[in-house]
């Protein structure tokens, strides 16, 4: 099976309208950041609160929206999720704090929160904790003091396992929240004497934390610079080894390349209103890698060309090195895109952001390697001549010059 | 099969068993579907945003510390001085900031005695005179002591952190220093949903101190004791507030007393603590504490020699119980202080656990559900898989019998990546997943570019064994160079990067290398097999 067979495409001469697409996505991406004020940050580098709550209902927005405002949280926002894939997820709503004064201990806000739901909600807890937010180790130390089992020796180990299973099946079989302890009832290792102590130690909320992240302020801008710097070494470094390779252009067209290709990530971030967090910095770091692998292997048949076509003109032989890997790009970026579109469809909330992001750079990534980084060396050629063609390209490694005479056809 | 071939498939054989003995094989030998699921899961260390738990980052405040060092400084040199009479009437001695010390107004006459005590005695300052004074001298903290003292601070509040939350008996907690000052503490305690009480176990100072009362009385406000003494402390004693022995719950306030500024016994000389129900209170509980030997021999002595006057019971800067000293007391005390049952034992906790150096400020806290962890395992792993079926699909049907060829590279590729993190230890992330994703799309191009040079070789009629002996080594070249370029941008992420960053990088780069592996050496031997059985005039299946 073969999809490409000696495809002749005048890719150098379609460079404008390449160079042209770009500069209109960059426009539209950094157009929408700058209404909107700049890049949305996640909780990792803005600081504040974040508390992402799952009901066992639908969650009564509202209600939440004025206790929130009656317990003096005015910079709360409330968002739901509704994930089509998961169900459960419709119950969700994440609560986001602004950073609150400095002085106040960090977390703070988040028990706040808590409080305005348990208020809101109406939690019988009577003193008692919550089961839908207890712990293995606290559930443990209980039920070894109470022995419902009557035990006596050795009960710590029974118990530990007794607590795990019962927040296991509260976790992953009841998605977090168990509305009656009859719900137990079927856990290996319950008996009606275990479902009645939980009763009386335990209070039942309708809802659970699923997630909560309180990032100080000094930290959020000290996590962004820190990922910044990070990045912009490793791009550095990527340059100095393609200089190296190659020749110190090829480095900086790669590098220009991948560069363009996280800016249009980010508008696009923008344009869809996704949230730059540390995961999404992992995405982008990624996309960073697989563009500049794209755009490596195009060189690399460039630098091979040169020394086969040496009469020829510098653009013919990028066009004809672009063509004999269209191949390859189409069927490794393709894939790659199958993997990340899955990832972006199945791979849940936590990942949704993430996966977008490669989404949008496998695409962006591929075409920047023709589009952008391409063209880039081929302008340079045309006013540096001198440099390009055959003999100054410094290829010379010994897999290189180990290649037989029959290649040189 | 030629003996060279032989050997290389033996020895990707042995590779391949030493990676599935790290991943399913350790620590016992799976003999049943039940241990070899407990081995993998044990193997394959899951980050805490996979699995869920509880992450801090708190910062220690060292300066706490330094200041605290200069405070003692000038307590004993005001003692020294007051003591030699070395200031003159308006003299003075004040802390500046947390490392200086200036000294006003001593006696012109005895300002070489003065000297000779500090450099003989205060080795950690340097002196010299001090700018506008005319018999003045600021003293400034060696910066070796600085950066000693700052160490030393930082190793003792992890110390004294990792024994409290070992003490809690969690479970597989990491409490480590981290990135960005030198001054922060890391700890991540896995599958902990609610860090409440670990938090403020750790945040409890613990610092326990036996101060004798200077005077056996109490007073209602800072004032009225200063008041008591005609404006000036007696040399040596300090005024803390504590906790009125007939509080109420409706009447908090606070009393004063004047105490002895040395301790008779602190914190460090604690060899054990205990909550037990109250004697003297019922309902409520206390904390009966145990001396070392060396300690009970100072103190027995010292409680005989005092009996009758009035003994402080002080923590974290405040007096908890002042009792009368009945008799000789050798090696037993008890804190009483209106506590639950529950704050007793984490009371007993900390001062079995030491005091921290420093008081500390909590700068990040994240806390993963375990049913969120649990989502993101199953849908992360879900779609992982979903999408490597369908590469390997789509690669043997563009590629046929090529194509298994891509797809048992790609296989081992996961396999070695796998081991190579259970064997290092290494923590997967979400980040690391996105690690794990660039490493199966690279080593799906590198077995896509060799075979579509060998096509390209193919068509330009060369022999089946010539076009794979060029198709590998011109795409060798090109592998080399992307993987190098993404293992260099890799170095500096490591080094640059901070915990997510750096995730992303070790997965990456253990994946690359695997990668190098299997694309070149592994499928190169597949097609040599291949190419050694088939007829010389067979067409390549590619």
């Amino acid at each position: 099976m073969e999809f490409f067979h000696s495809v002749n495409i005048d890719w150098m001469g379609k460079a404008k309208y390449f160079v042209t697409l770009s500069l209109i996505l960059l426009a539209v991406g950094w157009i929408s950041i700058l209404r909107n004020h700049g890049m949305r940050y996640g909780i990792d580098f803005r600081g504040g609160t974040l508390v992402y709550v799952r009901f066992a209902g639908k969650p009564p927005i509202n209600d939440i929206r004025k206790g929130l405002e009656q317990a003096g949280l005015k910079n709360s926002t409330i968002q739901g999720i509704s994930d089509t894939h998961d169900v459960a997820s419709q119950n969700d709503v994440v609560i986001g704090l602004e950073q609150g004064s400095s002085d106040e201990t960090l977390d703070a806000g988040k028990q706040k929160i808590l409080d305005v739901l348990h208020k809101t909600f109406g939690t019988d807890t009577s003193g008692r904790p919550d089961f839908n937010a207890v712990t293995p180790s606290a559930l443990t130390a209980d039920l070894t003091e109470k022995d419902p089992l009557s035990l006596k020796t050795n009960a710590g180990d029974r118990y530990k396992e007794l607590a795990a299973s019962l927040t296991s099946a509260r976790d992953s079989g009841h998605e977090g929240i168990i509305t009656n302890f009859n719900e137990l009832a079927n856990v290996p290792g319950v008996t009606p004497a275990v479902l009645q102590t939980l009763a009386s130690d335990y209070a039942l909320s309708n809802f659970t934390v699923r997630d909560a992240e309180i990032v100080g302020p000094k930290v959020g801008a000290q996590l962004r610079r820190q990922a910044l710097l990070a990045t912009l070494y490793a791009l550095a470094g990527m340059l100095v080894y393609i200089a190296f390779r190659f020749e110190w252009v090829y480095g900086a067209a790669a590098v220009i390349a991948v560069f363009h290709d996280v800016l249009i990530t980010l508008g696009f971030f923008s344009l869809f209103h996704y949230e730059i967090s540390l995961t999404v910095i992992a995405a982008l770091l990624t996309l960073v890698g697989y563009s500049m692998n794209d755009t490596i292997v195009i060189f690399d048949r460039v630098r091979e060309d040169i020394r086969l076509m040496r009469r020829d003109k510098f653009p013919d032989i990028v066009n004809k090195a672009i063509n004999q890997t269209l191949s390859r790009t189409i069927l490794t970026s393709g894939l790659t895109f199958l993997t990340v579109l899955v990832l972006y469809l199945l791979g849940g909330e936590v990942l949704r952001a993430f996966s977008f992001a490669m989404v949008v750079g496998v695409v962006v990534g591929t075409y920047s390697s023709f589009g952008i980084a391409a063209p880039i060396v081929v302008l340079w050629n045309k006013y540096h001549p001198s440099q390009g063609q055959g003999a100054t390209v410094r290829a010379g490694s010994a897999a290189e010059k180990r290649v037989p005479a029959a290649a040189r056809r | 099969m030629s003996s060279q071939l032989r050997w290389k498939f033996i020895f990707i054989v042995g590779v391949l068993l030493f990676c599935v003995y790290g991943v399913i094989g350790v620590p016992d030998f799976p003999t049943s579907v039940r241990t070899l699921k407990d081995n993998l899961i044990n193997r394959i260390k899951l980050g805490l945003d996979l699995k869920g738990g509880s992450h801090l980052v708190l910062q220690v405040q060292v300066e706490e510390a330094i200041g605290q060092r200069c405070d003692e400084a000038v307590d004993e040199l005001t003692k020294q001085v007051r003591e030699k009479n070395l200031l003159s009437a308006t003299g003075e001695i004040n802390r500046v900031d947390d490392t200086h010390i200036l000294v006003r107004n001593l006696n012109p006459e005895t300002s070489g005695t003065f000297r000779d005590i500090v450099s003989n005695q205060f080795t950690d300052w340097s002196m010299a005179p001090a700018a506008g004074e005319t018999n003045g001298y600021l003293l400034t903290m060696k910066p070796s002591v600085i950066s000693d003292l700052r160490t030393d601070t930082m190793n003792q509040a992890l110390e004294t952190i990792t024994r409290r939350i070992n003490a809690l008996g969690l479970a597989e907690p990491t409490i480590a220093f981290t990135g960005r000052g030198n001054d922060e503490i890391l700890v991540q305690l896995p599958g902990e949903g609610d860090p409440t009480r670990a938090k403020s176990v750790i945040q409890a100072g613990g610092q326990l101190e036996l101060q004798l009362l200077a005077d056996d009385q109490t007073y209602p406000s800072e004032a009225a004791a200063l008041a008591a003494h005609n404006g000036v402390l007696p040399v040596g004693t300090m005024v803390v507030p504590g906790r009125s022995e007939n509080s109420t719950a409706a009447d908090q306030s606070d009393v004063y007393y004047i105490l002895d500024r040395a301790p008779i016994v602190t914190g460090q000389d604690l060899r054990g603590a205990t909550p037990q129900p109250s004697t003297n209170y019922p309902g409520q509980y206390e904390v009966d504490f145990e001396l070392s030997t060396a300690a009970a021999a100072r103190f027995g002595p010292f409680t005989e020699s005092n009996i009758g006057h009035k003994m402080a019971i002080v923590l974290d800067h405040k007096v908890y119980t002042a009792p009368v000293i009945n008799g000789r007391i050798d090696d037993r005390g008890e804190i009483e202080g209106n506590f639950s049952e529950d704050s007793a034992k984490d009371l007993a906790l900390v001062l079995r656990a030491g005091a921290l150096p420093a008081s500390i400020k909590y700068l990040e806290e994240r806390t993963v559900g375990p049913s969120l962890g649990a989502d993101s395992i199953r849908e992360g792993v879900r779609a992982s898989i979903g999408s490597i079926i369908v590469v390997m699909i789509f690669l043997v049907i563009y590629y046929r019998l090529s194509g298994v060829n891509a797809v048992v590279a790609l296989f081992l590729n996961l396999v070695i990546l796998v081991a190579f993190m259970a064997y290092a230890g290494a923590v997967l992330t979400l980040p690391g997943i996105a690690g794990v994703i660039l490493t199966i799309g690279m080593g799906v191009d590198s077995n896509v570019l060799v075979f579509e040079r060998i096509r390209e070789e193919l068509r330009a009629g060369k022999a089946n064994a010539p076009a794979v002996d060029i198709g590998f080594d011109r795409a060798f070249l090109t592998i080399i160079d992307t993987h190098v370029t993404t293992l260099v941008s890799c170095a500096f992420l490591f080094l640059f990067g901070t915990g997510p960053v750096r995730g992303f990088a070790v997965t990456l780069v253990i994946g690359l290398i695997a990668n190098l592996f299997t694309s070149i050496y592994v499928s190169r031997a597949i097609f040599d097999l291949h190419l050694s059985r088939m007829e010389r005039q067979a067409e390549l299946s590619i």
